[in-house]
Protein backbone atom coordinates (compact mmCIF):
# COMPACT_ATOMS: atom_id res chain seq x y z
CA UNK A 1 0.00 0.00 0.00
CA UNK A 2 1.10 3.53 -0.71
CA UNK A 3 0.45 6.34 1.74
CA UNK A 4 0.69 10.10 1.30
CA UNK A 5 2.12 11.83 4.35
CA UNK A 6 1.26 15.52 4.43
CA UNK A 7 3.48 17.56 6.70
CA UNK A 8 1.80 20.50 8.43
CA UNK A 9 3.46 23.01 10.72
CA UNK A 10 2.99 26.53 11.95
CA UNK A 11 6.24 27.59 10.29
CA UNK A 12 7.61 26.47 6.95
CA UNK A 13 11.33 26.67 6.13
CA UNK A 14 11.12 30.23 4.72
CA UNK A 15 9.63 31.48 7.97
CA UNK A 16 12.35 30.03 10.22
CA UNK A 17 15.62 31.66 11.25
CA UNK A 18 18.31 30.40 8.85
CA UNK A 19 20.15 28.40 11.50
CA UNK A 20 16.94 26.57 12.51
CA UNK A 21 16.06 25.90 8.90
CA UNK A 22 19.56 24.52 8.22
CA UNK A 23 19.25 22.17 11.15
CA UNK A 24 15.78 21.08 10.01
CA UNK A 25 17.05 20.45 6.47
CA UNK A 26 19.75 18.19 7.87
CA UNK A 27 17.14 16.22 9.80
CA UNK A 28 15.26 15.74 6.55
CA UNK A 29 18.46 14.63 4.78
CA UNK A 30 18.95 11.93 7.38
CA UNK A 31 15.30 10.81 7.51
CA UNK A 32 15.02 10.66 3.73
CA UNK A 33 18.24 8.71 3.35
CA UNK A 34 17.01 6.29 6.04
CA UNK A 35 13.72 5.55 4.32
CA UNK A 36 15.46 5.17 0.96
CA UNK A 37 17.67 2.53 2.57
CA UNK A 38 14.72 0.81 4.24
CA UNK A 39 12.74 0.63 1.00
CA UNK A 40 9.82 2.74 2.21
CA UNK A 41 10.60 5.72 -0.03
CA UNK A 42 8.49 6.40 -3.12
CA UNK A 43 8.53 10.17 -3.59
CA UNK A 44 8.77 13.41 -1.66
CA UNK A 45 9.23 17.13 -1.91
CA UNK A 46 8.95 20.38 -0.10
CA UNK A 47 6.24 22.92 -0.94
CA UNK A 48 6.87 26.64 -1.27
CA UNK A 49 5.09 28.68 1.41
CA UNK A 50 1.31 29.15 1.31
CA UNK A 51 1.90 32.79 0.31
CA UNK A 52 2.80 31.37 -3.12
CA UNK A 53 -0.43 29.40 -3.31
CA UNK A 54 -3.37 30.17 -5.54
CA UNK A 55 -6.68 28.36 -5.13
CA UNK A 56 -8.83 28.10 -8.21
CA UNK A 57 -12.42 27.15 -8.91
CA UNK A 58 -14.17 26.69 -12.22
CA UNK A 59 -17.71 28.04 -12.03
CA UNK A 60 -19.95 28.24 -15.09
CA UNK A 61 -16.90 27.78 -17.28
CA UNK A 62 -15.00 30.64 -15.69
CA UNK A 63 -11.90 30.37 -13.59
CA UNK A 64 -12.06 32.25 -10.36
CA UNK A 65 -8.96 32.36 -8.24
CA UNK A 66 -8.11 33.47 -4.77
CA UNK A 67 -4.74 33.96 -3.16
CA UNK A 68 -3.60 31.48 -0.60
CA UNK A 69 -4.29 27.86 0.30
CA UNK A 70 -7.83 26.50 0.19
CA UNK A 71 -7.97 26.02 3.90
CA UNK A 72 -6.97 28.72 6.30
CA UNK A 73 -5.57 27.14 9.40
CA UNK A 74 -2.76 28.02 11.71
CA UNK A 75 -0.83 25.02 10.41
CA UNK A 76 0.32 25.09 6.82
CA UNK A 77 1.14 22.35 4.37
CA UNK A 78 4.93 22.36 4.06
CA UNK A 79 5.82 19.19 2.19
CA UNK A 80 4.93 15.60 1.53
CA UNK A 81 6.22 12.06 1.34
CA UNK A 82 4.75 9.18 -0.58
CA UNK A 83 5.77 5.99 1.17
CA UNK A 84 5.28 2.29 0.58
CA UNK A 85 4.31 0.39 3.72
CA UNK A 86 2.87 -3.01 4.64
CA UNK A 87 -0.17 -1.45 6.28
CA UNK A 88 -1.49 1.64 8.01
CA UNK A 89 0.32 0.85 11.24
CA UNK A 90 3.67 0.53 9.48
CA UNK A 91 2.93 3.85 7.74
CA UNK A 92 2.31 5.39 11.16
CA UNK A 93 5.65 4.07 12.39
CA UNK A 94 7.50 5.53 9.39
CA UNK A 95 5.64 8.85 9.40
CA UNK A 96 6.28 9.36 13.10
CA UNK A 97 9.94 9.80 12.21
CA UNK A 98 9.35 12.62 9.72
CA UNK A 99 11.15 15.59 11.34
CA UNK A 100 8.07 17.79 10.84
CA UNK A 101 6.04 15.45 13.07
CA UNK A 102 8.01 16.75 16.04
CA UNK A 103 7.21 20.41 15.20
CA UNK A 104 3.76 20.22 13.63
CA UNK A 105 1.77 17.21 12.54
CA UNK A 106 1.67 14.69 9.72
CA UNK A 107 -1.56 13.61 8.06
CA UNK A 108 -1.42 10.09 6.64
CA UNK A 109 -3.72 9.40 3.70
CA UNK A 110 -3.90 5.98 2.09
CA UNK A 111 -3.53 6.30 -1.69
CA UNK A 112 -6.35 4.66 -3.64
CA UNK A 113 -5.55 1.52 -5.59
CA UNK A 114 -8.99 0.35 -6.67
CA UNK A 115 -9.33 -0.83 -10.30
CA UNK A 116 -11.49 2.13 -11.37
CA UNK A 117 -9.03 4.72 -10.07
CA UNK A 118 -6.05 2.93 -11.57
CA UNK A 119 -7.83 2.67 -14.92
CA UNK A 120 -9.03 6.28 -15.04
CA UNK A 121 -5.62 7.61 -14.10
CA UNK A 122 -3.79 5.28 -16.49
CA UNK A 123 -1.82 3.75 -13.63
CA UNK A 124 -2.72 0.09 -14.10
CA UNK B 1 26.74 -20.34 2.52
CA UNK B 2 24.56 -21.85 -0.17
CA UNK B 3 24.68 -20.46 -3.67
CA UNK B 4 21.27 -19.85 -5.18
CA UNK B 5 20.73 -18.76 -8.78
CA UNK B 6 19.61 -15.15 -8.77
CA UNK B 7 16.24 -15.72 -10.42
CA UNK B 8 15.23 -18.22 -7.70
CA UNK B 9 16.46 -15.92 -5.06
CA UNK B 10 13.57 -13.52 -4.64
CA UNK B 11 11.07 -16.40 -4.58
CA UNK B 12 13.16 -18.12 -1.92
CA UNK B 13 13.28 -14.97 0.16
CA UNK B 14 9.57 -14.42 -0.28
CA UNK B 15 8.88 -17.96 0.89
CA UNK B 16 11.19 -17.48 3.85
CA UNK B 17 9.40 -14.26 4.68
CA UNK B 18 5.98 -15.87 4.50
CA UNK B 19 6.94 -18.87 6.63
CA UNK B 20 9.34 -17.44 9.14
CA UNK B 21 8.83 -13.72 9.59
CA UNK B 22 6.54 -14.09 12.63
CA UNK B 23 9.00 -16.39 14.36
CA UNK B 24 11.87 -14.01 13.70
CA UNK B 25 9.71 -11.15 14.98
CA UNK B 26 8.80 -13.01 18.18
CA UNK B 27 12.48 -13.47 19.03
CA UNK B 28 13.43 -9.92 18.03
CA UNK B 29 10.80 -8.55 20.44
CA UNK B 30 12.46 -10.44 23.29
CA UNK B 31 15.95 -9.26 22.31
CA UNK B 32 14.99 -5.64 21.62
CA UNK B 33 12.28 -5.24 24.21
CA UNK B 34 9.78 -3.29 22.11
CA UNK B 35 7.27 -4.43 19.50
CA UNK B 36 7.57 -1.36 17.23
CA UNK B 37 11.35 -1.40 17.23
CA UNK B 38 11.36 -5.14 16.64
CA UNK B 39 9.07 -4.70 13.63
CA UNK B 40 11.44 -2.13 12.19
CA UNK B 41 14.37 -4.43 12.85
CA UNK B 42 12.54 -7.27 11.09
CA UNK B 43 11.92 -5.04 8.09
CA UNK B 44 15.56 -3.92 8.03
CA UNK B 45 16.82 -7.49 8.31
CA UNK B 46 14.81 -8.64 5.28
CA UNK B 47 15.86 -5.50 3.39
CA UNK B 48 19.50 -6.34 4.11
CA UNK B 49 18.96 -9.93 3.00
CA UNK B 50 17.48 -8.64 -0.24
CA UNK B 51 20.66 -6.63 -0.85
CA UNK B 52 23.30 -9.07 0.37
CA UNK B 53 22.13 -12.59 -0.33
CA UNK B 54 22.21 -12.41 -4.15
CA UNK B 55 25.96 -11.72 -3.94
CA UNK B 56 26.93 -13.55 -0.79
CA UNK B 57 24.57 -16.51 -0.96
CA UNK B 58 21.93 -17.62 1.49
CA UNK B 59 23.33 -18.25 4.97
CA UNK B 60 23.12 -21.81 6.32
CA UNK B 61 20.72 -20.77 9.05
CA UNK B 62 18.70 -17.94 7.49
CA UNK B 63 16.51 -17.34 10.55
CA UNK B 64 19.48 -16.99 12.88
CA UNK B 65 21.08 -14.63 10.37
CA UNK B 66 17.94 -12.49 10.15
CA UNK B 67 17.58 -12.34 13.93
CA UNK B 68 21.21 -11.38 14.35
CA UNK B 69 21.12 -8.70 11.63
CA UNK B 70 17.81 -7.33 12.90
CA UNK B 71 19.18 -7.01 16.39
CA UNK B 72 22.33 -5.22 15.23
CA UNK B 73 20.26 -2.84 13.12
CA UNK B 74 18.16 -2.00 16.16
CA UNK B 75 21.21 -1.36 18.32
CA UNK B 76 22.65 0.77 15.55
CA UNK B 77 19.49 2.87 15.31
CA UNK B 78 19.32 3.21 19.04
CA UNK B 79 22.91 4.49 19.16
CA UNK B 80 22.27 6.94 16.34
CA UNK B 81 19.13 8.30 18.00
CA UNK B 82 21.02 8.76 21.22
CA UNK B 83 24.16 10.21 19.68
CA UNK B 84 23.72 13.55 21.42
CA UNK B 85 23.25 11.82 24.74
CA UNK B 86 25.89 9.89 26.56
CA UNK B 87 26.61 6.82 24.46
CA UNK B 88 27.20 4.79 27.57
CA UNK B 89 23.61 5.05 28.65
CA UNK B 90 22.41 2.24 26.46
CA UNK B 91 20.02 0.18 28.52
CA UNK B 92 20.93 -3.37 29.18
CA UNK B 93 18.43 -4.85 26.79
CA UNK B 94 20.02 -3.00 23.88
CA UNK B 95 23.68 -3.61 24.43
CA UNK B 96 25.00 -5.71 27.21
CA UNK B 97 23.99 -9.25 26.46
CA UNK B 98 25.53 -10.55 23.27
CA UNK B 99 23.64 -13.57 22.07
CA UNK B 100 25.17 -16.25 19.96
CA UNK B 101 22.32 -17.48 17.85
CA UNK B 102 23.83 -20.84 17.17
CA UNK B 103 23.36 -21.42 20.88
CA UNK B 104 19.72 -20.37 20.85
CA UNK B 105 17.78 -23.53 21.48
CA UNK B 106 14.67 -24.32 19.56
CA UNK B 107 12.87 -24.33 22.91
CA UNK B 108 13.76 -20.74 23.41
CA UNK B 109 12.56 -19.73 19.95
CA UNK B 110 9.31 -21.65 20.48
CA UNK B 111 8.91 -19.92 23.80
CA UNK B 112 9.25 -16.59 22.01
CA UNK B 113 6.18 -17.39 19.96
CA UNK B 114 4.30 -18.24 23.13
CA UNK B 115 5.53 -15.05 24.76
CA UNK B 116 4.15 -13.08 21.83
CA UNK B 117 0.79 -14.85 22.02
CA UNK B 118 0.45 -14.28 25.76
CA UNK B 119 1.48 -10.64 25.39
CA UNK B 120 -1.03 -9.92 22.61
CA UNK B 121 -3.75 -11.61 24.68
CA UNK B 122 -2.76 -10.00 27.96
CA UNK B 123 -5.78 -9.54 30.26
CA UNK B 124 -5.04 -5.85 30.80
CA UNK B 125 -5.82 -5.17 27.13
CA UNK B 126 -9.43 -4.86 25.99
CA UNK B 127 -10.87 -7.76 24.00
CA UNK B 128 -10.89 -5.59 20.88
CA UNK B 129 -7.24 -4.71 21.34
CA UNK B 130 -6.30 -8.34 22.02
CA UNK B 131 -7.96 -9.43 18.80
CA UNK B 132 -6.48 -6.68 16.64
CA UNK B 133 -2.99 -7.18 18.02
CA UNK B 134 -3.16 -10.98 17.74
CA UNK B 135 -4.30 -10.84 14.13
CA UNK B 136 -1.64 -8.31 13.16
CA UNK B 137 1.38 -9.51 15.13
CA UNK B 138 0.83 -13.28 15.12
CA UNK B 139 -1.26 -13.91 12.00
CA UNK B 140 0.48 -11.12 10.02
CA UNK B 141 -2.78 -9.63 8.76
CA UNK B 142 -2.53 -6.00 7.68
CA UNK B 143 -4.41 -3.27 9.52
CA UNK B 144 -6.63 -2.84 6.48
CA UNK B 145 -7.49 -6.57 6.40
CA UNK B 146 -8.41 -6.55 10.08
CA UNK B 147 -10.60 -3.50 9.52
CA UNK B 148 -12.39 -5.17 6.62
CA UNK B 149 -12.97 -8.38 8.56
CA UNK B 150 -14.48 -6.53 11.52
CA UNK B 151 -16.34 -3.96 9.40
CA UNK B 152 -14.57 -1.02 10.99
CA UNK B 153 -12.64 1.89 9.47
CA UNK B 154 -8.92 1.20 8.93
CA UNK B 155 -8.06 4.20 11.11
CA UNK B 156 -10.09 2.68 13.97
CA UNK B 157 -8.18 -0.58 13.66
CA UNK B 158 -4.89 1.34 13.41
CA UNK B 159 -5.62 3.27 16.58
CA UNK B 160 -6.55 0.11 18.50
CA UNK B 161 -3.17 -1.33 17.58
CA UNK B 162 -1.26 1.86 18.39
CA UNK B 163 -3.00 2.13 21.78
CA UNK B 164 -2.52 -1.54 22.60
CA UNK B 165 1.21 -1.24 21.95
CA UNK B 166 1.40 1.94 24.01
CA UNK B 167 -0.38 0.13 26.84
CA UNK B 168 2.10 -2.76 26.70
CA UNK B 169 4.96 -0.26 26.83
CA UNK B 170 3.54 1.95 29.57
CA UNK B 171 2.18 -0.81 31.79
CA UNK B 172 5.46 -2.68 31.26
CA UNK B 173 3.62 -5.86 30.40
CA UNK B 174 6.37 -8.47 30.60
CA UNK B 175 7.25 -10.53 27.54
CA UNK B 176 6.93 -13.93 29.11
CA UNK B 177 5.09 -17.22 29.27
CA UNK B 178 3.00 -17.18 32.48
CA UNK B 179 4.24 -19.26 35.40
CA UNK B 180 2.62 -22.73 35.73
CA UNK B 181 0.30 -21.48 38.47
CA UNK B 182 -1.15 -18.81 36.19
CA UNK B 183 -0.99 -20.70 32.94
CA UNK B 184 -4.53 -22.10 32.97
CA UNK B 185 -6.12 -18.72 33.61
CA UNK B 186 -3.99 -16.85 31.07
CA UNK B 187 -4.45 -19.61 28.53
CA UNK B 188 -8.17 -19.15 28.93
CA UNK B 189 -7.88 -15.55 27.68
CA UNK B 190 -5.87 -16.71 24.68
CA UNK B 191 -8.47 -19.38 23.85
CA UNK B 192 -11.21 -16.78 24.20
CA UNK B 193 -9.48 -14.48 21.70
CA UNK B 194 -9.05 -17.33 19.23
CA UNK B 195 -12.68 -18.42 19.60
CA UNK B 196 -13.93 -14.84 19.18
CA UNK B 197 -11.94 -14.56 15.94
CA UNK B 198 -13.36 -17.90 14.81
CA UNK B 199 -16.94 -16.91 15.61
CA UNK B 200 -16.57 -13.58 13.91
CA UNK B 201 -15.65 -15.53 10.80
CA UNK B 202 -18.19 -18.32 11.31
CA UNK B 203 -21.21 -16.20 11.98
CA UNK B 204 -20.60 -12.53 11.36
CA UNK B 205 -22.43 -10.46 13.97
CA UNK B 206 -23.62 -8.02 11.32
CA UNK B 207 -23.32 -7.41 7.61
CA UNK B 208 -24.35 -9.39 4.58
CA UNK B 209 -21.91 -12.31 4.51
CA UNK B 210 -22.88 -15.18 6.78
CA UNK B 211 -19.32 -16.40 7.05
CA UNK B 212 -16.15 -14.43 6.75
CA UNK B 213 -14.09 -17.48 6.04
CA UNK B 214 -10.68 -15.90 6.35
CA UNK B 215 -11.13 -15.22 10.04
CA UNK B 216 -12.21 -18.79 10.76
CA UNK B 217 -9.22 -20.06 8.85
CA UNK B 218 -6.89 -17.75 10.78
CA UNK B 219 -8.41 -18.89 14.08
CA UNK B 220 -7.91 -22.55 13.18
CA UNK B 221 -4.34 -21.79 12.20
CA UNK B 222 -3.78 -20.05 15.54
CA UNK B 223 -5.25 -23.04 17.34
CA UNK B 224 -2.85 -25.36 15.51
CA UNK B 225 0.12 -23.15 16.34
CA UNK B 226 -0.86 -23.03 20.01
CA UNK B 227 -1.31 -26.80 20.14
CA UNK B 228 2.13 -27.25 18.60
CA UNK B 229 3.61 -25.00 21.29
CA UNK B 230 1.64 -26.45 24.23
CA UNK B 231 0.81 -30.02 23.16
CA UNK B 232 -0.42 -31.33 26.54
CA UNK B 233 -3.23 -28.84 27.21
CA UNK B 234 -6.67 -30.45 26.95
CA UNK B 235 -8.58 -27.24 26.24
CA UNK B 236 -6.37 -26.25 23.29
CA UNK B 237 -7.19 -29.62 21.72
CA UNK B 238 -10.82 -29.12 22.66
CA UNK B 239 -10.99 -25.66 21.08
CA UNK B 240 -9.22 -26.78 17.90
CA UNK B 241 -11.61 -29.76 17.69
CA UNK B 242 -14.61 -27.47 18.21
CA UNK B 243 -13.48 -25.09 15.47
CA UNK B 244 -12.74 -27.92 13.02
CA UNK B 245 -16.11 -29.57 13.68
CA UNK B 246 -18.05 -26.31 13.28
CA UNK B 247 -16.07 -25.35 10.20
CA UNK B 248 -16.66 -28.79 8.64
CA UNK B 249 -20.28 -27.75 8.02
CA UNK B 250 -19.36 -24.51 6.29
CA UNK B 251 -20.35 -25.60 2.77
CA UNK B 252 -23.66 -27.02 3.96
CA UNK B 253 -24.77 -24.10 6.11
CA UNK B 254 -25.96 -21.77 3.36
CA UNK B 255 -27.64 -21.94 0.00
CA UNK B 256 -25.96 -20.53 -3.10
CA UNK B 257 -27.98 -17.36 -2.48
CA UNK B 258 -26.52 -17.08 1.02
CA UNK B 259 -29.64 -18.21 2.90
CA UNK B 260 -29.33 -20.19 6.12
CA UNK B 261 -29.89 -23.93 6.18
CA UNK B 262 -30.61 -25.41 9.61
CA UNK B 263 -28.61 -28.37 10.87
CA UNK B 264 -31.47 -30.82 10.40
CA UNK B 265 -31.91 -29.81 6.74
CA UNK B 266 -28.24 -29.73 5.76
CA UNK B 267 -26.88 -32.02 3.06
CA UNK B 268 -24.51 -34.07 5.19
CA UNK B 269 -22.47 -35.21 2.20
CA UNK B 270 -21.22 -31.62 1.95
CA UNK B 271 -19.64 -31.79 5.36
CA UNK B 272 -15.84 -31.82 5.32
CA UNK B 273 -14.93 -35.38 6.37
CA UNK B 274 -11.25 -34.57 6.78
CA UNK B 275 -12.00 -31.84 9.31
CA UNK B 276 -14.55 -34.09 11.07
CA UNK B 277 -12.07 -36.93 11.43
CA UNK B 278 -9.38 -34.62 12.79
CA UNK B 279 -11.85 -32.96 15.15
CA UNK B 280 -13.15 -36.28 16.50
CA UNK B 281 -9.62 -37.58 17.16
CA UNK B 282 -8.75 -34.36 18.99
CA UNK B 283 -11.90 -34.37 21.10
CA UNK B 284 -11.39 -37.98 22.18
CA UNK B 285 -7.82 -37.24 23.15
CA UNK B 286 -8.85 -34.07 25.04
CA UNK B 287 -11.52 -35.95 27.02
CA UNK B 288 -8.79 -38.31 28.23
CA UNK B 289 -6.60 -35.50 29.55
CA UNK B 290 -6.87 -33.76 32.92
CA UNK B 291 -8.28 -30.23 32.83
CA UNK B 292 -10.69 -30.50 29.94
CA UNK B 293 -13.44 -27.90 30.09
CA UNK B 294 -16.01 -25.91 28.16
CA UNK B 295 -14.34 -26.07 24.74
CA UNK B 296 -13.77 -29.80 24.91
CA UNK B 297 -17.37 -30.43 26.01
CA UNK B 298 -18.78 -28.22 23.27
CA UNK B 299 -16.55 -30.06 20.80
CA UNK B 300 -17.87 -33.37 22.14
CA UNK B 301 -21.44 -32.17 21.52
CA UNK B 302 -20.50 -31.07 18.01
CA UNK B 303 -18.90 -34.49 17.46
CA UNK B 304 -22.13 -36.30 18.39
CA UNK B 305 -23.96 -34.17 15.83
CA UNK B 306 -21.53 -34.76 12.98
CA UNK B 307 -21.29 -38.47 13.64
CA UNK B 308 -25.04 -38.96 13.20
CA UNK B 309 -26.08 -40.14 9.74
CA UNK B 310 -29.17 -37.90 9.89
CA UNK B 311 -30.82 -35.43 12.25
CA UNK B 312 -33.33 -38.11 13.33
CA UNK B 313 -30.56 -40.52 14.21
CA UNK B 314 -28.77 -38.00 16.47
CA UNK B 315 -28.07 -39.35 19.95
CA UNK B 316 -29.96 -36.66 21.88
CA UNK B 317 -29.51 -38.47 25.19
CA UNK B 318 -25.75 -38.25 24.81
CA UNK B 319 -26.00 -34.58 23.86
CA UNK B 320 -28.24 -33.76 26.85
CA UNK B 321 -25.82 -35.58 29.15
CA UNK B 322 -22.92 -33.49 27.81
CA UNK B 323 -24.93 -30.27 28.26
CA UNK B 324 -25.61 -31.27 31.86
CA UNK B 325 -21.88 -31.62 32.57
CA UNK B 326 -21.21 -28.38 30.72
CA UNK B 327 -23.79 -26.52 32.80
CA UNK B 328 -22.31 -27.85 36.00
CA UNK B 329 -18.81 -26.50 35.26
CA UNK B 330 -19.97 -23.41 33.40
CA UNK B 331 -23.47 -22.23 34.28
CA UNK B 332 -24.67 -20.03 31.42
CA UNK B 333 -28.12 -19.15 30.07
CA UNK B 334 -26.92 -19.66 26.47
CA UNK B 335 -25.97 -23.24 27.32
CA UNK B 336 -29.33 -23.68 29.06
CA UNK B 337 -31.03 -22.54 25.88
CA UNK B 338 -29.09 -25.03 23.78
CA UNK B 339 -29.87 -27.77 26.27
CA UNK B 340 -33.56 -26.86 26.01
CA UNK B 341 -33.35 -27.37 22.23
CA UNK B 342 -31.78 -30.80 22.70
CA UNK B 343 -34.41 -31.79 25.30
CA UNK B 344 -37.16 -30.63 22.95
CA UNK B 345 -35.70 -32.86 20.25
CA UNK B 346 -35.93 -35.86 22.58
CA UNK B 347 -39.09 -35.08 24.59
CA UNK B 348 -41.04 -32.70 22.36
CA UNK B 349 -41.41 -28.91 22.02
CA UNK B 350 -43.76 -28.47 25.02
CA UNK B 351 -40.96 -29.41 27.48
CA UNK B 352 -38.54 -27.15 25.59
CA UNK B 353 -40.98 -24.28 25.84
CA UNK B 354 -41.27 -24.72 29.61
CA UNK B 355 -37.50 -24.46 29.96
CA UNK B 356 -37.45 -21.28 27.83
CA UNK B 357 -40.28 -19.72 29.83
CA UNK B 358 -38.20 -20.39 32.96
CA UNK B 359 -35.26 -18.50 31.39
CA UNK B 360 -37.51 -15.56 30.51
CA UNK B 361 -39.07 -15.42 33.97
CA UNK B 362 -35.53 -15.05 35.35
CA UNK B 363 -35.01 -12.14 32.94
CA UNK B 364 -32.28 -13.95 31.06
CA UNK B 365 -31.41 -13.75 27.33
CA UNK B 366 -34.20 -11.24 26.73
CA UNK B 367 -32.08 -9.44 24.11
CA UNK B 368 -30.83 -12.61 22.41
CA UNK B 369 -32.48 -13.20 19.04
CA UNK B 370 -31.80 -16.95 19.06
CA UNK B 371 -33.88 -17.27 22.22
CA UNK B 372 -36.96 -15.78 20.53
CA UNK B 373 -36.28 -17.68 17.31
CA UNK B 374 -36.20 -20.93 19.33
CA UNK B 375 -39.33 -19.97 21.25
CA UNK B 376 -41.08 -19.18 17.97
CA UNK B 377 -40.07 -22.54 16.56
CA UNK B 378 -41.46 -24.41 19.58
CA UNK B 379 -44.79 -22.52 19.34
CA UNK B 380 -44.91 -23.21 15.62
CA UNK B 381 -44.37 -26.92 16.15
CA UNK B 382 -47.11 -26.90 18.79
CA UNK B 383 -49.48 -25.22 16.34
CA UNK B 384 -49.66 -22.02 18.44
CA UNK B 385 -49.74 -19.66 15.47
CA UNK B 386 -50.21 -16.29 17.20
CA UNK B 387 -47.55 -16.92 19.84
CA UNK B 388 -45.15 -18.08 17.13
CA UNK B 389 -45.75 -14.94 15.03
CA UNK B 390 -45.13 -12.72 18.03
CA UNK B 391 -41.87 -14.48 18.90
CA UNK B 392 -40.61 -14.37 15.28
CA UNK B 393 -41.31 -10.63 15.21
CA UNK B 394 -39.40 -10.21 18.44
CA UNK B 395 -36.44 -12.18 17.07
CA UNK B 396 -36.46 -10.13 13.86
CA UNK B 397 -36.15 -6.91 15.84
CA UNK B 398 -33.05 -8.23 17.58
CA UNK B 399 -30.96 -9.61 14.71
CA UNK B 400 -28.76 -7.50 12.49
CA UNK B 401 -27.50 -10.30 10.33
CA UNK B 402 -29.04 -10.35 6.86
CA UNK B 403 -29.26 -14.14 6.21
CA UNK B 404 -30.84 -14.67 9.63
CA UNK B 405 -33.31 -11.87 9.01
CA UNK B 406 -34.32 -13.47 5.71
CA UNK B 407 -34.74 -16.85 7.38
CA UNK B 408 -36.93 -15.47 10.18
CA UNK B 409 -38.92 -13.35 7.74
CA UNK B 410 -39.62 -16.41 5.59
CA UNK B 411 -40.96 -18.37 8.56
CA UNK B 412 -43.03 -15.40 9.66
CA UNK B 413 -44.58 -14.92 6.23
CA UNK B 414 -45.44 -18.63 6.03
CA UNK B 415 -47.28 -18.41 9.32
CA UNK B 416 -49.09 -15.20 8.45
CA UNK B 417 -50.34 -16.76 5.19
CA UNK B 418 -51.77 -19.80 6.95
Amino acid sequence: MKYLCLICAEKVMEQMPQADADKHYEEYREFTSNIRASGHFVDCNRLLPPSAAITIRLRKGKISSTDGPFIETKEQLGGYYVIEARDLNEAIQVAAKIPGAALGCVEIRPIANDPQTLDVLGLS
Amino acid sequence: MTQVPEQDFSTALELLYRNENRRVLATLIRLIGDIDQAEEALHDAFQTALEQWPQQGVPDNPCAWLISVGRFKAIDKFRRDKRFDALEEIPEQHGAATVNFDDEHDDNLQDDQLRLIFTCCHPSLSAEAQIALTLREICALTTEEIARAFLIAPKTAAQRIVRAKAKIREARIPYEVPAPGQLAERLNTVLQVIYLVFNEGYSASSGTALTRHDLSTEAIRLGRLLLELLPAQAEIQGLLALMLLQDSRREARTTAEGDLILLAKQDRTLWNRDQINKGVVLVKRALGLPGFGVYTLQAAIAAVHVEAASAEMTDWREIIGLYNILLRIYPSPVIELNRAVAIAMRDGPAIGLELIEALISRGQLTDYHFMYATKADFHRRLGQRNEAIEAYQHALQLTQQEPERRFLQKRLTELQNQ
